[in-house]
């Protein structure tokens, strides 16, 4: 199969599996078999399409072109293939986690579950295969769409209205912002197309640069930029497999993958550098890095928390992108899969912890290690990796920021990720440290038994894979400086 | 002076700000199409005066007439007067239903019954 | 042979089978003869738009008398496409009919139900293809007349007040273009629409023709339902049977856009109407204020026909901004919101007519937990739904790109505002009813079931129409083009 062939069997083959779940909808074994068919043939395919783009050849094609102009085309560049094989390898992990949750969990409507989830990751691998802004915004968009029914799945009054906050600020921002922005671009420059170094140099005045950069950074609010924030910690209602994948790695890191991208290939790093139009960003994404920070440290609620703590994380991409140098870009990309691993590992524990004993709450946990030893394990691994510790793998990712925080000259935002890692520090390693050292509630609740096996073997995985990646980084680093150069 | 010269579109506007008048004051609905009828007849007056060719006679061939007036707007308002009619005819046929229905033609009573109009 | 005579059959075809159906008294008689002429009709239109289709245009001299001084039909790319949106949606509708109206409109009624569709679809035909200005006035009476009958014979005794409104409204509005009319004659003496555009391009300005235009301009608005004129519209639409709302909401507001189109750009001169006379600002004023109110009044209505009719107002506003930005992209996008919107409203609406059907109600409340019980019907509608908003791969997503496109090639950012901020207000009213409709349980003694099949087909036909020129635009967009560079180039 050739390379242009596997790009669109990436974004048919989830689509496919969707209509697969649809069909063996009666037969949940062979429903969730199906889903785990296509997730492993989607890493396949996005592993096939690996070494040409380490040869530094970027196949492209195009699928339709619904506007005279604009197509909907895909390519595979390096940031793109490294965002899909993120996202394709942990959405196999999270379907056989998904399996021990739903039914663990009692969930209905999981034939709907899982064909919106396989939807939501064929939109996700459209935004990361976009060739160009138009298709970038489609897949957006309707990711935002495919991801509703799962954030509203339990269909309460609560789900309704996080559904309602989630559709709100997604929508508006991307209808009124991000589509000005795309089609302002169109109309200076007649072209859409990610290119190296950038389209928009010489087409625009630096005012209008600097709002265009502006209308791009906030009009993708999946990236969570305060103060366009509030969505995240809404579709926290949905099951946590959703959560976990959705809103800890593909929908998120949709969000600040596009803004890494049109940083990079549409308004290119000379040009942003020369009219300096990021500064007063960087002082907003810091500003959502410690202040998301500090509201996490005050939810009690186990998810909120992990939600708060996303968006502050989010902002250490959104930072990299905005210092415009290649050291601090690397830490972005980085920081896109080790975040990934650690948090994605932390939702894992949040709902294997409510699955096994219907806790939701930092305050309940006390003593729960002793019952659910590997769950809390994992937890305090993971959580150390997304503090930057070694041996895992968030070090590098922080490393590269601060070594291009300084770069740029900014040493003040140097301090910004060393505060911002004692937070870290302050809310999430409590919550091993209650479930080991607290004492459990006296009143002989009801035995809680470890988590089910299949989340445990998700947990395992993506807590192993944190490790690698503080032994092995280096292949990110190669991806990532491909892309930035 | 020349404001009287014209003195039928004076007739004009009158009669459609009349009629224009009894259309929006009026609560009963076949007064509204009485009011609508004055308003289409202040139209057909303009059309006819457009035709007048001064001094000209009606447009009849006979001997010994050089200058007609235009007949050709004559023609158009005939047309317009037979929209007008069947548009009242249509309008009373809708009253007729509206009074079965409400047991009123006055929009003050509809109005109290059902608040939509 | 008959090939020539396409231009005027496109309209008389209609004209002569109405009687028709009122002498077939039995009403499937009567619905087959009305959908056979309406599928020739689209036939024709499509026939004519392929002749058209290269930029030619096709003049057709009634009874052989030439214009200027005979009634001349003229077929260009601008009325070839409005042609193939009335037809279309004159059969998918008339699908749709068979089984709505026989259970909405009683049964002795259905023969004159088909009559006056007919006359109304000559009517809708008959403007968009005479070159004639008084030609135009009967057309749009015919339309009217048959369009307030139609409205009447809805279930509801509100019909008939709201078709009395219509009546007095549409009448004024009729007799504004009269006049306007009228004034053109007096100053060219000519009735014919090229005829009149070369005579007043040599006559230039002068008081009547300023007061021939403001004369047109109103009475248009007001078929056309443009802010502030529009106050007839929402219990037209609300109360009319449902197949009825259909076909009105998708054509008779789009021949009106139509009229104006022909009137501003081409019978007086776009340098005349938007540059000696101020109408540009004013229209995207109005329209702009009218995108905003009445889609914040949307959202404040419990009754689904009813919000979807204030979102027509909202809609025809985009097209207005379109036409008020005086640019060959404005046009298109104008043209285009045109085509798209006949399809979303036209799903809306055909959607709704499914609901009425089992249901009896379209209040918010009443279709609780539908999207369970009736999952093709409201998935339908859901899909017209993402089109009004304008989510990618659906029809709406390109009329608002080009919206979006030609206002920033203006750089008039505050219609870009606009533009943007209904498509979200269209978000909050279009979806409550999606989550009422999924997300709500049903309740408990609520028994239906699906609509039957020769419903669903033809709300299908259109939501699949939604997507399609989603994806593939060569057809809508190319058409819009051609329209408007013939728009824009016969104004210089």
């Amino acid at each position: 199969m050739s390379a242009e062939a596997a790009l669109i069997g990436v974004i048919l083959v989830p689509l496919l599996g969707a209509l697969a779940v649809v069909l063996a909808g009666s037969r949940p074994n062979l429903r969730e078999a199906m889903s785990l068919g296509a997730g492993v043939v989607l890493l396949a395919l996005v592993v096939r399409l690996l070494p040409r783009v380490l040869s530094g050849d970027w196949p492209a094609t195009v699928l339709a072109e619904p506007i005279p102009g604009l197509a909907l085309a895909f390519s595979a560049e390096p940031l793109g293939v490294l965002f899909g094989l993120i996202a394709s390898f942990l959405w196999i992990v999270t379907t056989v986690y998904s399996i021990g949750y739903m039914r663990g969990h009692g969930e209905a409507h999981q034939t709907r579950f899982y064909a919106f989830f396989a939807i939501a990751m064929g939109c996700t691998m459209g935004v990361a295969f976009a060739d160009n802004l138009f298709t970038l915004f489609v897949f957006y968009e309707l990711l935002t769409l495919s991801t509703y029914p799962l954030v509203t799945h339990a269909g309460t009054r609560e789900a309704r209205q996080g559904g309602r906050t989630y559709l709100g600020i997604l929508m508006a921002t991307s209808m009124g912002f991000l589509l000005l922005a795309v089609v302002w671009t169109w109309q200076l420059t007649g072209n859409v197309r990610f290119t190296s170094g950038g389209i928009l140099a010489g087409a625009a005045s630096p005012l209008v640069i600097g709002i265009l950069f502006a209308l791009y950074v906030f009009g993708i609010g999946k990236a969570a930029l305060m103060p366009f924030h509030r969505w995240l910690p809404a579709a926290m209602v949905a099951p946590t497999p959703v959560s976990a994948l959705l809103h800890a790695v593909a929908v998120v890191k949709a969000g600040v993958f596009a803004i890494l991208k049109i940083t990079v290939y549409i308004f290119g790093l000379d040009l942003l550098r020369d009219t300096g139009v990021t500064d007063w960003l960087l002082w907003i994404a810091a500003v959502t890095i410690l202040v998301a920070s500090v509201i996490a440290l005050r939810q009690d609620n186990l998810k909120a928390r992990l939600a708060y703590s996303t968006i502050s994380q989010l902002s250490y991409i959104v930072m990299g992108a905005l210092l415009v140098n290649s050291t601090a870009l690397v830490g972005s990309t980085l920081h896109l899969a080790t975040h990934a691993f650690g948090k994605i590992t932390l939702f894992f524990c949040a709902g294997a912890i409510l699955v096994a004993s219907h806790k939701t709450k930092v305050s309940q946990l006390d003593g729960l290690g002793r019952q659910m030893p590997w769950t809390m394990g994992a937890f305090f691994l993971a959580s150390l990796s997304i503090v930057g510790l070694p041996p895992m793998g968030g070090m590098w990712s922080k490393w590269y920021l601060a070594l291009g925080a300084i770069d740029a000259g900014y040493a003040v935002l140097v301090g910004v990720l060393m505060v911002s890692t004692l937070l870290n520090i302050a809310y999430l390693i409590p919550v091993p440290i209650r479930a080991f050292v607290g004492k459990a509630d006296a009143g002989g609740e009801i035995q809680i038994r470890e988590a089910p096996i299949a989340c445990l073997l998700a947990m395992g995985v993506t807590v192993a894979g944190c490790v690698a990646l503080f032994f092995n980084p280096t292949w990110i680093v190669q991806l990532a400086r491909q892309f930035v150069e | 002076m020349d404001l009287l010269g014209l003195y039928n579109y004076w007739i004009v506007i009158l009669l459609m700000m009349m009629g224009f008048y009894v259309v929006i004051a009026s609560g009963h609905l076949v007064k509204k199409l009485i009011g609508l009828n004055l308003f289409q007849a202040s139209v057909f007056i303009l059309y006819i005066s457009m035709g007048t060719v001064e001094g000209g006679a009606a447009p009849i061939l006979r001997s010994g007439v050089g200058v007609f007036s235009n007949p050709l707007p004559h023609v158009l308002i005939l047309t317009a007067i037979v929209v007008g009619v069947a548009t009242t005819a249509l309008g009373l046929a809708l009253v007729v239903r509206i009074k079965e229905a409400y047991g009123s033609a006055e929009e003050e009573d509809i109005h109290r019954q059902d608040d939509s109009l | 042979m008959i090939r020539e005579h396409l231009p005027v059959l496109q309209v008389v075809l209609p004209l002569v089978a109405a009687p028709l159906c009122l002498l077939l008294m039995r009403s499937v008689w009567a619905w087959l003869l009305a959908f056979i002429v309406s599928l020739a009709a689209l036939v024709i239109s499509i026939v004519l738009l392929r002749e058209v289709y290269a930029g030619e245009v096709l003049s057709y001299a009634i009874g052989g008398w030439a214009a200027p001084w005979g009634i001349e039909y003229r077929v260009d790319a601008v009325n070839a496409f409005i042609l193939i949106i009335v037809t279309a949606i004159s059969v998918v509708a008339l699908m749709f009919a068979k089984t709505s109206v026989a259970q909405e409109v009683a049964g002795d009624k259905q023969g004159l139900f088909y009559t006056a569709w007919l006359l109304c679809l000559t009517g809708l035909l008959g403007i968009a293809v005479t070159g004639d200005a008084f030609n135009l006035f009967v057309f749009l009476e015919i339309s009217s007349l048959s369009s307030y009958v139609l409205i009447g014979l809805g279930q509801d005794r509100r019909a008939l007040t709201a078709s009395f409104q219509y009546l007095v409204m549409g009448t004024i509005g009729a007799t504004f273009i009269l006049i306007g009319i009228g004034l053109l004659y007096m100053v060219t003496g000519t009735l014919n629409m090229m005829d009149l555009a070369a005579r007043l391009a040599v006559l230039g300005d002068s008081r009547t023709v300023q007061t021939a235009l403001a004369f047109l301009t109103v009475g248009i608005g007001l078929k056309l339902a443009l802010f502030p004129l529009h106050l007839w519209l929402p219990n037209a639409y609300t109360y009319a049977p449902s197949a009825v709302t259909v076909f009105l909401a998708a054509t008779a507001t789009k021949v009106a856009v139509y009229m104006l189109l022909r009137f501003l750009f081409q019978v007086f001169d776009a340098s005349f109407t938007f540059g000696a006379m101020p109408l540009g600002g004013f229209l995207a004023v109005l329209a702009a204020v009218g995108i905003l109110s009445t889609s914040t009044v949307s959202i404040f209505q419990d009754n689904i026909k009813r919000m979807l009719a204030y979102s027509s107002v909202a809609q025809v506003g985009y097209m207005v901004l379109g036409i008020s930005l005086v640019s060959s992209a404005g046009l298109t996008a104008a043209l285009l919101h045109l085509f798209n919107h006949a399809l979303m409203k036209g799903t809306l609406f055909l959607a709704l007519g499914c609901v009425a059907y089992r249901l009896g109600s379209v209040r918010l409340g009443a279709i609780a937990g539908l999207g369970q019980r009736m999952p093709w019907t409201m998935a339908a509608f859901l899909v017209g739904a993402l089109s009004l908003i304008g989510i990618p791969l659906t029809a709406g997503f390109v009329s608002k790109w080009y919206l979006i496109l030609a206002a920033v090639e203006r750089g008039w950012w505050p219609l870009v505002v606009v533009v943007i901020a209904g498509s979200l207000l269209a978000i909050i009213y279009v979806w409550r009813v999606v989550e009422m409709a999924y997300l709500r349980p049903p309740p408990e003694k609520l028994s239906v079931t699906e609509a039957p099949l020769s419903l669903l087909v033809p709300t299908w036909l259109l939501a699949g129409a939604n997507v399609y020129f989603g994806v593939d635009t060569q057809f809508s967009v190319g058409m819009a083009r051609q329209a408007a560079a013939l728009l824009t180039g016969s104004s210089g």
